[in-house]
């Protein structure tokens, strides 16, 4: 509303810019940057883009494959039309200067991971008209090459000052998923971790016991070759297994790292909750630092202790507790092949198999959101966030007029709102029962071979400084103007024109290739999984050994239960718990990330996009419209009249745009298109159907009564205002809080007044509660005080007679519509306040300028209310000495002279200033033992006619 | 055509003045539904300045604040419908707690002390009560219905008397010299209570005035030395309290003569319960008397009927309240409130109602002066009661209203619903205050 042309006039040029105080002038931030779009054409630079409307693109630098994209939002081929996705992502991940480093640091005899934060750059392309502000992340895999699989997630957009202006929002916007899939993706990375730490541990143990049988078999064979090669392979494990262990306690201590970003916020109770989950896993860990707990040693010990392990010990009662979870993902170890995998053999995780899952479908619902917030041009969008920014200023009488400020809107605007991929409630419940994690027996104490220290923190943290990268924070709060500037030097090489983050390759350490270590790992897909051959075997061996067998195999089913490791767990918890949210949605994706098969991974750059997104994108279609429809986006590019946009502005939304005042070619169609999409939205009973269409009322209580609905009332309200002459009393009936009652014998036309004429109720609450749409009995007081506009039938039965004699009974407080007769009876109305938007010889002749208009009349309204009602000197007395009829005048001369009303203007006023108290005073509980008033006033009404 | 009648009272044939929707002197101009009856809201009862509780048929008696509209109290006990609600002061030193005694359908008399926790379940003995006084002096209590009882402060019963009236007593009220009259069909019973020296209550039959023609249906104090009673004949009689004879004697009668329609229309003779007295309220100076659907005001001094209006509702008048000299205040089973002002008849206006009233005066009973005078018409100094304003809310009849002054008033119905009416500048003026007071608590917006 606050868009609505006649405030957007409001700002000078003249006054933009300079620096004396005006007090009457807008502040800065609410003002429109006319100078940048003043200088030239604003939609010359689109013209040749290849793609019609902005779109978020996520790619990958593949080991494998090298720049491939990987998925877009809006996932649709059309959305990128004939652009090339694949250049592209070799564009922007060219520009990615975080050579992902790899192998041991000096001194260290682990691999680490490298702690790398994001960097944002953007890169214009003009050949191609596509400019993108860039985001790159690293997520964490095992298989990868140094543990790190680069992405970035780019925002391209054919305006290249839109993204220079929106830059700090994008930032923030796309730190907050690459944070949100970051932690999913350390989730992941821990199961992933624990995973390969059990099936090491259980290859260790087989090792092992081959090892005494062979051992016992005789000194003869201890020499043998084989034996060498598994006194080897045995070693191999061991050190593999410190390693992943090493690996698991840096990726735990990521939390505690210094953030240099000042954008990565992440939720503070899931860093906790992080932080002390992964603490309880690091102890598990170093509790069984005995890898060898499958030796003839520990189970010797087993057999003497478990029986009072069962009796008693917190680990016991712990795994009952938890047994319902463990239970559910049981994994069972299985033995590792020492024959290290390919580096081109195997098949890289998917994005969506990095990410934990609903940390995977948070990101992607924050990207589609952000892509979604970015909509509309640089223009539509200042409007918007003024608009916001306004209102949200005015959150005391926002109540009134203004459709509800979503929740969404609360992180805007600079800060941001730490986001929380989980819901909390199910966390709080993990956070109380943490399911312990058992990987087996637990014999500390007695194990012989501690594992060396994890390298001292010092060293560990000054080595994270150093391959941080440092982030020069003087670019990132670089004003927007500057950015412009820079780039545009620049923007004729098309090169990366500007980036936020030092590029400091220089500072990747090159450490030992991986591939060694990797090759010494056994192979994750050996099928050597323990069986009970196997253990039969070893039964044979040594009777002695009989209840050691059970017991490893209750080990293996037990252990395999309570493995899944606690911070993983709880995911899946939810993972459960979001499945009915999900299911549709993963289904898309699961259709999109098709498990690429080694031998045709050259073959994957088109794959993805040519085999599966068209289906895929036919859902998302939908949900896109759904969700568009709901948010009410304006998508009104210059090439919104190609006919491939169709798919992403919602028919009508056109009628809608703020440009809808200036001559664009959509005004073409004119009145005939703002007519239909009024009335033949079949959600809506503006439509024509008679009577039938009771069930579908946006008003009255079923849902919450969206913009684009009273959009389209504006245009049935606009009908009215110029058919009745006596429309001005109508709506001052409404406004001054007089209950409207429209009486008809034709439903759909009640109804579709009643909704036309619910624009003008003030507070009429979320859900339209102070509406009625359609009654069909008589009304008692108590529904004069609940609703402010009632839609009647008018029946010729005893029924309606009872009817009609509540009408006359309570004639007093209510103001009757007929829209049979087209006769209104209600107090007679005489001011000028209303004369601007009741005018039935008005020259508006669309709903959408028509609602615009009377929006702006009504917040004009809702400010003098604020005035009025928080100026203390027109209620109470100033000094003790006045009593309250100085009072009363001093707020009649208010009321006249400095606002300019008349009598019955200011019982406009009056009223909006009543609900504005009763809001304020309201407490926040909402307390129901108090009925609400309901305030009237003694008047004669008279009855006019058409 | 509009098949809908417009108006406040466009739909009636009645010839009740109908003073439309403009009402300037009406200061009643918000209104708070408060719900939680189940039945007839029979009985409003004021606590103290901001509290009121009210009664009903479903046997709950429920605790508002007036200031807020809150529902302070619910008491629940009675099983049935509830005959009578009185207050019950009673102070030891420093601390005075109110209580509140009913007495219901279900032959049991309740007392709530301090409005909170029902203490007493008194048994009154397979008798039923229809009406309740409270001597705070003596700190007894009386119920009367079937029979009469006495209570002390302990709400233990000090004695009680069989009477031999049919209907019971249908109303008590408290005379100088620890006297009581009750009100029993068609006579009244004046009790003495003495109070022994070993502080024993006991009730004796002093007199019994058989005065009333018909039955009794309203006995109120005027002042300390003069007591009324109105009967269902219309008769209204002034009694004195110390000696208990007749002061004077009114005899409310509508004359049809001059209306020939309606009297083709009626019955020759008025119907009972157009002349019957169903409520007297008096402040000392005036009685104001509602006899049928119309309203009297008798002064005192004079001993005349100072003002009038036969038809002042659509139907009977059920409770009344003499709000100032000038100011009266009446409401009816045909559901609205309706306010009046005493106002000296304009030399032009003629008598809104074709009614008259004959009239006789009686210095004693037994001394009857001739046939009686019809003064109405030349009375000169008679004035006229205006309508000043209405409250229409109630779906049903309006049985009962408690002024709390400028905190507002209370209407019961049967509806079931209780309206709490204010002054809507007073309140948007509290609202203010209350508003202020948050803005300067919250330190700003």
């Amino acid at each position: 509303m606050i868009g609505s042309p006649d405030v957007v006039a409001f700002t000078k040029e003249d006054e933009f810019g300079q620096n004396n105080p005006d007090p009457w002038s807008i502040p800065e931030e609410f003002s429109i940057p006319l100078h940048p779009l003043a200088d030239s054409n604003p939609w010359a630079k689109t013209s040749y883009a290849k793609f019609t409307k902005d779109f978020i693109l996520i790619s990958e630098f593949s080991e494998q494959v090298g720049p491939q994209p990987l998925l877009t939002i809006p996932d649709d081929p059309k959305v990128c039309g004939t652009f090339d996705l694949n250049y592209f992502s070799l564009r922007i991940m060219s520009v990615d200067y975080q050579a992902s480093f790899v192998g041991h640091p000096p001194g260290s005899g682990y691999p680490r991971l490298s702690f790398v934060e994001d960097s944002r750059v953007v890169l214009g392309d003009s050949k191609e008209g596509a400019f993108a502000y860039i985001h790159h992340l690293t997520l964490y895999d095992l298989e990868a090459r140094g543990f790190v699989r680069p992405f970035c997630m780019a925002y391209v957009s054919a305006d290249e000052r839109k993204i220079m202006l929106q830059f700090q929002e994008l930032s923030l916007r796309f730190s907050q998923a690459s944070e949100c899939l970051k932690a999913g993706n350390r989730r992941a990375f821990a199961k992933e971790l624990q995973r390969k730490l059990q099936d090491l541990e259980y290859t260790h143990s087989v090792l092992q016991r081959e090892e005494g049988l062979q051992r016992e078999a005789g000194p003869q064979c201890m020499y043998s070759a084989h034996a060498v090669e598994k006194a080897n392979e045995l070693a191999n494990v061991e050190k593999s297994i410190y390693e992943h262990r090493d690996l698991l306690r840096q990726i735990s201590c990521y939390h505690c790292r210094p953030r240099r970003d000042p954008h990565a916020v992440t939720c503070q109770k899931c860093m906790t909750q992080c932080l002390s989950e992964c603490e309880a896993l690091l102890d598990k860990y170093a509790k069984l630092a005995n890898p060898f707990s499958y030796t003839d040693k520990g189970r010797k010990r087993e057999d003497v202790q478990s029986p009072t392990d069962d009796g008693g010990g917190g680990k016991g009662a712990e795994e009952d507790e938890d047994e319902g979870i463990k239970r559910r993902s049981s994994y069972t170890p299985q033995l590792i092949k020492a024959r290290s995998a390919k580096c081109f053999d195997k098949r890289l995780k998917t994005l969506q198999e990095l990410c934990d899952e609903p940390f995977y479908e948070a990101t992607m619902e924050l990207l589609k959101e952000t892509e979604r917030s970015f909509r509309g041009d640089l223009c539509y969008l200042h409007t918007r966030r003024m608009d916001k920014a306004l209102r949200r200023r005015q959150r005391i009488t926002n109540f009134l007029f203004e459709e509800d400020l979503g929740d969404e809107d609360e992180d805007e605007g600079g800060m941001l709102r730490p986001f929380c991929a989980v819901n909390h409630d199910l966390d709080n419940y993990t956070i109380l029962n943490p399911p312990p994690i058992v990987l087996g027996p637990e014999p500390v104490e007695l194990d012989p071979l501690e594992p060396p220290d994890p390298l001292d923190p010092a060293s560990e943290t000054s080595h994270t400084q150093e391959s941080e990268l440092v982030l020069e924070e003087g670019n990132l709060d670089s004003s927007p103007s500057d950015q412009t500037l820079e780039t545009q030097e620049s923007s004729e090489e098309t090169k990366g024109s500007f980036s936020s983050d030092k590029s400091g390759t220089g500072l990747a350490e090159k450490q030992q290739s991986l591939a060694s270590v990797r090759s010494e790992l056994p192979d994750p897909d050996s099928d050597l999984t323990p069986d009970a051959d196997h253990n039969t075997d070893l039964e044979r061996e040594s009777s002695s050994e009989d209840m050691d067998i059970t017991a490893g195999e209750d080990e293996g089913d037990n252990g395999g239960d309570q493995t899944p490791v606690s911070l993983l767990e709880v995911v899946s918890e939810l993972e459960a718990s979001m499945e009915d949210n999900c299911e549709r949605r993963s289904g898309i994706e699961s259709d999109l990330l098709v498990p690429i098969d080694t031998a045709c991974c050259m073959a994957q750059e088109g794959f993805l996009y040519e085999a599966s997104a068209p289906e895929a994108a036919s859902h998302l279609d939908q949900s896109s419209h759904h969700q568009s429809s709901q948010t009410l986006v304006v998508n009104q590019e210059p090439q919104s009249l190609l006919p491939l946009q169709n798919d992403y502005a919602v028919g009508s939304l056109c009628s809608e745009s703020p440009a809808a005042g200036l001559e664009l070619p959509v005004g073409l169609l004119g009145d005939a298109v703002s007519r239909t999409t009024a009335e033949d939205g079949s959600d809506y009973t503006m439509s024509a159907s008679t009577g039938s269409d009771r069930a579908a009322s946006p008003l009255g209580y079923g849902g919450v009564v969206t913009l684009r609905q009273r959009k389209r009332a504006g245009h049935v309200a606009l009908r009215f205002v110029r058919q009745y002459p006596f429309a001005i009393q109508a709506l001052w009936c409404l406004l001054s809080g007089r209950t409207l009652v429209v009486l008809g014998a034709d439903e759909g036309r009640v109804r579709r007044l009643v909704a036309a004429l619910a624009l003008f109720v003030p507070g009429p609450g979320k859900c339209g509660e102070r509406v009625q749409a359609w009654l069909s009995c008589p009304f008692t007081l108590t529904d004069l005080k609940r609703w402010k506009l009632i839609g009647l039938q008018r029946v010729a039965s005893p029924v309606g007679s009872s009817m009609l004699y509540s009408l006359s009974r309570y004639s007093r407080y209510i103001s009757i519509l007929d829209a049979d007769q087209k006769t209104l009876r209600c107090p007679p109305y005489r001011g000028q306040l209303l004369a601007n938007i009741a005018d039935h010889r008005t020259y508006i002749r669309r709903g959408s300028t028509y609602f615009l208009h009377v929006q702006s009349t009504l917040c004009r309204l809702a400010a003098k209310a604020f005035l009025f009602t928080f100026t203390h000197h027109l209620h109470l007395p100033v000094s003790s000495t006045e009593g309250p009829e100085v009072v009363e005048g001093r707020r009649r001369c208010f009321l006249q002279e400095q606002l300019g009303l008349g009598e019955e203007d200011s019982q406009i006023l009056l009223y909006l200033s009543q609900l504005v108290t009763q809001q304020y005073l309201q407490p926040p509980a909402g307390n129901s033992a108090v009925a609400p008033c309901f305030s009237f006033n003694y008047t004669t009404s008279v009855l006019y006619k058409i | 055509k509009t098949d809908w009648a417009l108006g406040g009272c466009g739909g009636h044939k009645s010839p009740v003045l109908c003073i439309g929707e403009e009402q300037p002197k009406n200061c009643f101009t918000e209104l708070q539904v408060l719900k939680g009856h189940f039945d007839i809201v029979r009985f409003l009862v004021q606590i103290d300045d901001f509290r009121c509780a009210s009664a009903g048929d479903d046997g709950l008696v429920l605790v508002w604040n007036v200031e807020t509209g809150e529902r302070l109290q619910e008491l629940r006990g009675h099983s049935q419908q509830i005959t009578a609600i009185t207050t019950f002061t009673c102070s030891n030193g420093l601390m005075s707690h109110t209580s509140l005694i009913t007495a219901s359908s279900d032959r049991i008399c309740m007392v709530f002390i301090s409005c909170a926790h029902r203490v007493a379940c008194l048994s009154l003995s397979l008798s039923l009560s229809q009406c309740l006084l409270v001597l705070e002096r003596l700190c007894v209590w009386f119920s009367g219905g079937e029979e009469l009882c006495v209570w002390d402060r302990d709400f233990q019963l000090q004695c009680h008397r069989q009477n031999h009236s049919d209907t019971g007593i249908t109303a008590l009220i408290e005379l100088p010299k620890n006297c009581i009259a009750a009100a029993m069909d068609k006579e009244i019973m004046i009790y003495r209570l003495t109070v022994s020296t070993d502080s024993t209550l006991s009730v004796a039959e002093m007199r019994c005035l058989s005065d009333h023609q018909d039955q009794i249906r309203a006995l109120i104090n005027v002042n300390d030395g003069l007591f009324a009673s109105g009967s269902h004949a219309g008769e209204l009689i002034i009694w004195d309290a110390i000696d208990w004879n007749i002061l004077a004697y009114e005899h409310i009668l509508w004359e049809e003569s001059q209306t020939c329609a309606q009297a083709e229309i009626r019955l020759a003779a008025p119907k009972p319960s157009e002349m019957s007295i169903q409520h007297l309220t008096t402040n000392g100076k005036l009685i104001l008397a509602a006899v049928g659907s119309g309203l009297y005001v008798y002064s005192i001094l004079t001993k005349t009927v100072v003002a009038y209006r036969k038809v002042a509702h659509d139907s009977n008048v059920l409770h009344t309240m003499l709000l100032s000299d000038s100011e009266l205040m009446s409401c009816s089973e045909d559901g609205s409130v309706r306010m009046w002002e005493i106002q000296e008849l304009p030399l032009t206006a003629e008598p809104a109602s074709p009614g008259f009233f004959g009239m006789w005066t009686f210095g004693r009973p037994n001394k009857q002066t001739g046939p009686p005078t019809k003064k109405v018409v030349d009375v000169p100094n008679i004035r006229t009661l205006e309508l000043t304003g209405d409250l229409i809310g109630h779906s049903g009849a309006v049985q009962m209203f408690a002024s709390f002054k400028e905190n507002g008033l209370v209407t019961c119905s049967t509806d079931h619903l209780l309206i709490l009416w204010k002054n809507g500048a007073r309140q948007s003026c509290l609202r203010s205050l209350a508003l202020f007071q948050k803005l300067e608590e919250n330190g700003g917006l």
